[in-house]
C-alpha cells in the first residue's frame, strides 16, 4: 500500500495512479481518500486546489468520508491522477486510491430502506393519535357514542394499516426468511403480532367493537425501527471506517514494462515474474528476491522483530515489510493471493469461522422468548374456550397477550446499548467494528499482547551511547530519515548538520563534521567487526580515530506497564506471545510485569498459544499490530489493534483504538462489561414487563390505552437505561 | 361536529408535506456529508451546496 503521507517525500518513484482512473462517458473520474482534511479552509484548498488543474471540470470533498471525488470535462485531452496526487501533497495533505469497484458499491441501500420506512412509520404514528386520543376517551365513557368511535377507529385504519404494511416490510421479510430456514428469530414474534393486530382490528371495526388497536401497530412498528435503524447505523459507521482503514487504499505495486518504466497496477494484479520498484516508505506487495539496489527493510509487522532487515540483490522479502532507505527492484516470485500475506488471510478466515459461531444476547434471548409467548398465546385461546366465553372473545384475549407482549423493548435493549457503548468508545479514541464484538469483548477473562507495537511503541530509542560523541554523531544523523538516525538526532536535539553529506542506502552516512570525513551506520560501514549480538546498534567514526557505539531499543509505551496492572488488578490474566527475539521479549516482559512471556513465535504457532488457553477454558483478548498477529486476532475470542498496525490486523480486529493509548484496552474491556450489564438489566425488565402484562391480557385488562401507555413505556425505560453508559463516563 | 371533516383532511395534507419535505432532503442528498456541510457553511465565497 502506498500512502503519500506528507511525511514521505513524494519522488518520481511514486506510484503511478492511472490505473485507478474510472473512464465514463462523461469524462474520467478519480476517487482518493483524503488524509488530515478536517475544518472549512481545508475544504476550500483542497477543492479550489484541484479544480485548478489543467481538464479537472469538477473535485468534491466529502469530509465525512475523506472521500475526495474528481472529474475531468470530457473535453479534457488527458487525465493525470498523478497531477492531483502531487498537487494534494504540495497542499500538505496525504492520500491514498479507492478502490475503484468499492467506491461503486458505496450507496448504503439498506439504510436508505430503513430511512424511508422510519420516516412513514412516523408519519402514521403521528397523524393516527388525532384519532386515537379522542377514541381513547369514549373508553371512559364519555360522550362519544359508539359510532363516531368507529368513525374514528375508520380513519385510524385509513392512515395507519397502509402506513404499517409498507414499514414493517424489513420485518416480514426477515421472519419469512428464518421461517423458510427453519428457525424463528425475534421477526416471527414481531411480524405475527403485527398482521395479527391489524387484523383484528379491522374485524372489530367492522362489528363496532372497543378494542381496535392501528395505534398501537404503527408506534411498535415505528419504535422497533428506530431499534433497527440504530443497529444499522452503527454497523455501517464500524463498515465504512473499516473500509476507509483497508479496503480504500487498494494496495498498489509498481511494475516495470520492458521499456523500463514504472506504472502503478492494484497488487492483486502482480503476477510471478513481474520487476517491481520498492522506493522508499512503501510497502512490499508481494514477496519476491531483490534483483538490485541496497536497503533496510522494517519486519516488524511482518516477523514482529524490532531489529531492520538488511536487503541487497539476492535476498528474499516478505510482502508487508516497509522499505526504510534505498530503491529497490524486486523480482516477485508469487502473485498477490500466493504471498505470505495471502497465507495470512486464509489463516484469519479459518480463525474468524469459529468466532461466527458465536451466538449473540439477543438471539439467545429470542430463542427463549419465541416459544414461550407463542405457546401462552394459545393457552390463554384454549383457556378462554374452556371457561365459556365466546369464540370471538376467546380470540381477542390470545391476540392481547401477543399485542402487550409483543418483544418491542427487546428489540431496542441491545442496539440502543450498544449504541451508547460504541458512542462512549468512540469518544476515548477506540473504534467498535460490531456490536457482537462488545459482547465478545466482555467475557474476556485473558488478555494476550503482542511485544513490538504494542506493549512498546515500536519504535527504536537510544539507551546506550557515549555522551561526548552524540553531538557529532547527530550532525551526520540530522541528515538521514532513517529511524534509528532520527532517534539519535532527537536525543541530540537541534543543531547543525553535516557538510557533504550523503547516504549510502542499507549501509549509513557519510560526511565531514567540522571538517574532518566522518561515518555514522553498520559496523562494517565504518570498517570494524560488529560485536552484534541481538541488539540494534549503530556506529560512529571519525578519520583517524576509534569507532564510537550507539545501542538502540524498542521503548515500553508510558502507560503500558499502568495497563497491565489494571487489568490484573481486576483478575484477568496477562500474556505476552511475540516474534521478536528472547532478550527483548524478556526485558519488555519485566518492564511491565508480566511472568508469562513466550518468543520467537511464527504466525501458526501464536494461534496454537491462544488455542491452547481457550482449551483452558479461557476466554482471551488478543492485543496486536502485525501481519503475523493477524490470524492470532482472529482465532482469539475478542481483538484489538493500535491505529497505526497493519492493515491486515486492524481488519482482523474487532476493536482499533486509534488514540495512542494502550489504556484504551481497559477502557474498552470496562465499556463492554458495563454495556454487557444494561443488556442483561434491560432484558431483565421485558421479561418482568411480560410477566405483568401477559397475565393482565389474559385476564382481560388490556385495552388500546393501556397498552399504548404499556409498550411505549417499556422502550422509554430500556432506552434511558441504556444512556447511564454515558452517564457513568462524565462522573 | 362536521367540522372535523374538513380539519381531519388538512391535518393529514400538513403531515404529508412534510413527509414529502422529508424524502426530498434525502433523495438530495442532504445527510451524505454532515460535518462536511457544517463546515461549508463558514466559507464565505460560493461553492455549491449540500
Amino acid at each position: 500500500m502506498t500512502v503519500y503521507a506528507p511525511s514521505t517525500a513524494y519522488t518520481a518513484d511514486a506510484a503511478d495512479l492511472s490505473g485507478f482512473l474510472r473512464t465514463e462517458a462523461d469524462g474520467a473520474h478519480l476517487d482518493l481518500l483524503v488524509r488530515g482534511a478536517t475544518c472549512a479552509a481545508c475544504i476550500a484548498k483542497i477543492e479550489d486546489g484541484i479544480e485548478a488543474l489543467a481538464g479537472v471540470a469538477h473535485a468534491r470533498l466529502n469530509l465525512t468520508t475523506g472521500r475526495l471525488s474528481v472529474a475531468w470535462a470530457p473535453s479534457a485531452d488527458r487525465a493525470d491522477p498523478n497531477a492531483v496526487v502531487a498537487a494534494l501533497h504540495q497542499l500538505g495533505y496525504g492520500c491514498a486510491p479507492f478502490d475503484p469497484e468499492e467506491a461503486e458499491g458505496q450507496i448504503d441501500r439498506e439504510g436508505r430502506k430503513l430511512a424511508v420506512a422510519l420516516g412513514v412509520a412516523g408519519f402514521g404514528v403521528g397523524n393516527v393519535m388525532m384519532f386515537s386520543v379522542p377514541a381513547w376517551s369514549s373508553l371512559f365513557g364519555q360522550e362519544m357514542g359508539e359510532h363516531s368511535r368507529t368513525a374514528m377507529y375508520w380513519m385510524s385504519a385509513l392512515i395507519g394499516a397502509p402506513c404499517v404494511i409498507f414499514a414493517a416490510q424489513t420485518f416480514f421479510t426477515s421472519a419469512w426468511r428464518s421461517l423458510r430456514a427453519g428457525h424463528a428469530n425475534m421477526d416471527v414474534p414481531i411480524s405475527l403480532g403485527l398482521i395479527l393486530t391489524l387484523t383484528v382490528s379491522f374485524s372489530e371495526t367492522l362489528q363496532g367493537g372497543r378494542h381496535a388497536y392501528f395505534d398501537a401497530a404503527a408506534s411498535l412498528t415505528f419504535l422497533l425501527l428506530i431499534g433497527r435503524y440504530l443497529d444499522h447505523q452503527l454497523r455501517a459507521k464500524a463498515r465504512s471506517a473499516a473500509r476507509a482503514l483497508m479496503v480504500l487504499q487498494a494496495p498498489t505495486a509498481q511494475r516495470l514494462d520492458a521499456e523500463g518504466h514504472a506504472r502503478g497496477i492494484p497488487a492483486r494484479e502482480v503476477k510471478p515474474g513481474d520487476r517491481l520498484v520498492i522506493a522508499p516508505g512503501d510497502r512490499v506487495p508481494v514477496d519476491g528476491i531483490v534483483e538490485s539496489g541496497l536497503s533496510e527493510l522494517d519486519v516488524a509487522l511482518v516477523t514482529g522483530e524490532s531489529r531492520p532487515l538488511f536487503a541487497g540483490p539476492g535476498v528474499r522479502i516478505w510482502a508487508g515489510a516497509l522499505n526504510l532507505s534505498g530503491r529497490l527492484i524486486l523480482r516477485a516470485d508469487t502473485g498477490a493471493d500466493a504471498s505470505t500475506l495471502a497465507e495470512t488471510a486464509r489463516l484469519m478466515e479459518a480463525g474468524a469461522q469459529s468466532k461466527s459461531r458465536y451466538v449473540r444476547l439477543a438471539d439467545k434471548a429470542a430463542a427463549i422468548y419465541v416459544p414461550v409467548v407463542h405457546s401462552l398465546a394459545a393457552a390463554s385461546l384454549v383457556g378462554a374456550l374452556m371457561v365459556g366465553l365466546s369464540f370471538r372473545d376467546a380470540v381477542m384475549r390470545a391476540v392481547c397477550v401477543l399485542i402487550v407482549t409483543c418483544p418491542c423493548a427487546l428489540g431496542l435493549a441491545v442496539p440502543a446499548v450498544q449504541i451508547a457503548a460504541s458512542g462512549r468508545l468512540f469518544r476515548a479514541g477506540v473504534l467498535v467494528k460490531s456490536g457482537a464484538a462488545l459482547e465478545r469483548l466482555a467475557e474476556v477473562n485473558h488478555v494476550v499482547f503482542d511485544k513490538t507495537g504494542v506493549l512498546t511503541s515500536g519504535r527504536p530509542h537510544l539507551v546506550a551511547f557515549d555522551p561526548s560523541a552524540l553531538q557529532s554523531a547527530a550532525q551526520l544523523a540530522r541528515a538521514s530519515r532513517h529511524p534509528l538516525s532520527r532517534a539519535l538526532a532527537e536525543v541530540a536535539g537541534p543543531g547543525p548538520a553535516g557538510d557533504a553529506v550523503h547516504e549510502a542506502p542499507g549501509m549509513g552516512v557519510e560526511g565531514r563534521v567540522d571538517g574532518v570525513p566522518a561515518r555514522l551506520g553498520r559496523a562494517a560501514y565504518v570498517g570494524i567487526e560488529g560485536v552484534g549480538g541481538a541488539e540494534t546498534e549503530l556506529w560512529f567514526r571519525r578519520q583517524g580515530e576509534a569507532a564510537v557505539r550507539f545501542v538502540f531499543a524498542d521503548d515500553l509505551r508510558t502507560d503500558a506497564a499502568e495497563t497491565v496492572a489494571a487489568l490484573q488488578r481486576r483478575g484477568i490474566g496477562v500474556s505476552i506471545l511475540s516474534g521478536d527475539l528472547p532478550g527483548a521479549v524478556r526485558r519488555a516482559a519485566e518492564g511491565v510485569g508480566v511472568v508469562d512471556w513466550r518468543a520467537e513465535l511464527h504466525p501458526a504457532e501464536k494461534v496454537a498459544a491462544i488455542e491452547a488457553l481457550q482449551a483452558k477454558g479461557l476466554k482471551v483478548l488478543m492485543v496486536g499490530d502485525g501481519v503475523n498477529d493477524a490470524a492470532a486476532l482472529a482465532k482469539a475470542n475478542a481483538s484489538m489493534a493500535p491505529g497505526l498496525a497493519s492493515e491486515i490486523s486492524q481488519s482482523a480486529a474487532d476493536l482499533v483504538f486509534t488514540s495512542d493509548r494502550l489504556v484504551s484496552v481497559a477502557t474498552a474491556m470496562e465499556v463492554a462489561r458495563s454495556a454487557k450489564a444494561r443488556a442483561l438489566e434491560n432484558f431483565a425488565f421485558s421479561a418482568l414487563y411480560n410477566l405483568i402484562a401477559a397475565p393482565a391480557a389474559l385476564v382481560g385488562l388490556v385495552n388500546p390505552i393501556v397498552a399504548a401507555i404499556a409498550m411505549s413505556g417499556s422502550s422509554l425505560v430500556v432506552s434511558l437505561n441504556a444512556l447511564r453508559i454515558f452517564a457513568r463516563s462524565r462522573r | 361536529m362536521n367540522i372535523i371533516f374538513v380539519l381531519v383532511p388538512i391535518a393529514i395534507m400538513m403531515a404529508l408535506l412534510g413527509l414529502i419535505g422529508f424524502f426530498w432532503t434525502f433523495r438530495s442528498g442532504q445527510y451524505e456529508d454532515p460535518k462536511g456541510d457544517a463546515m461549508r457553511i463558514l466559507d464565505d465565497h460560493k461553492r455549491d451546496g449540500p
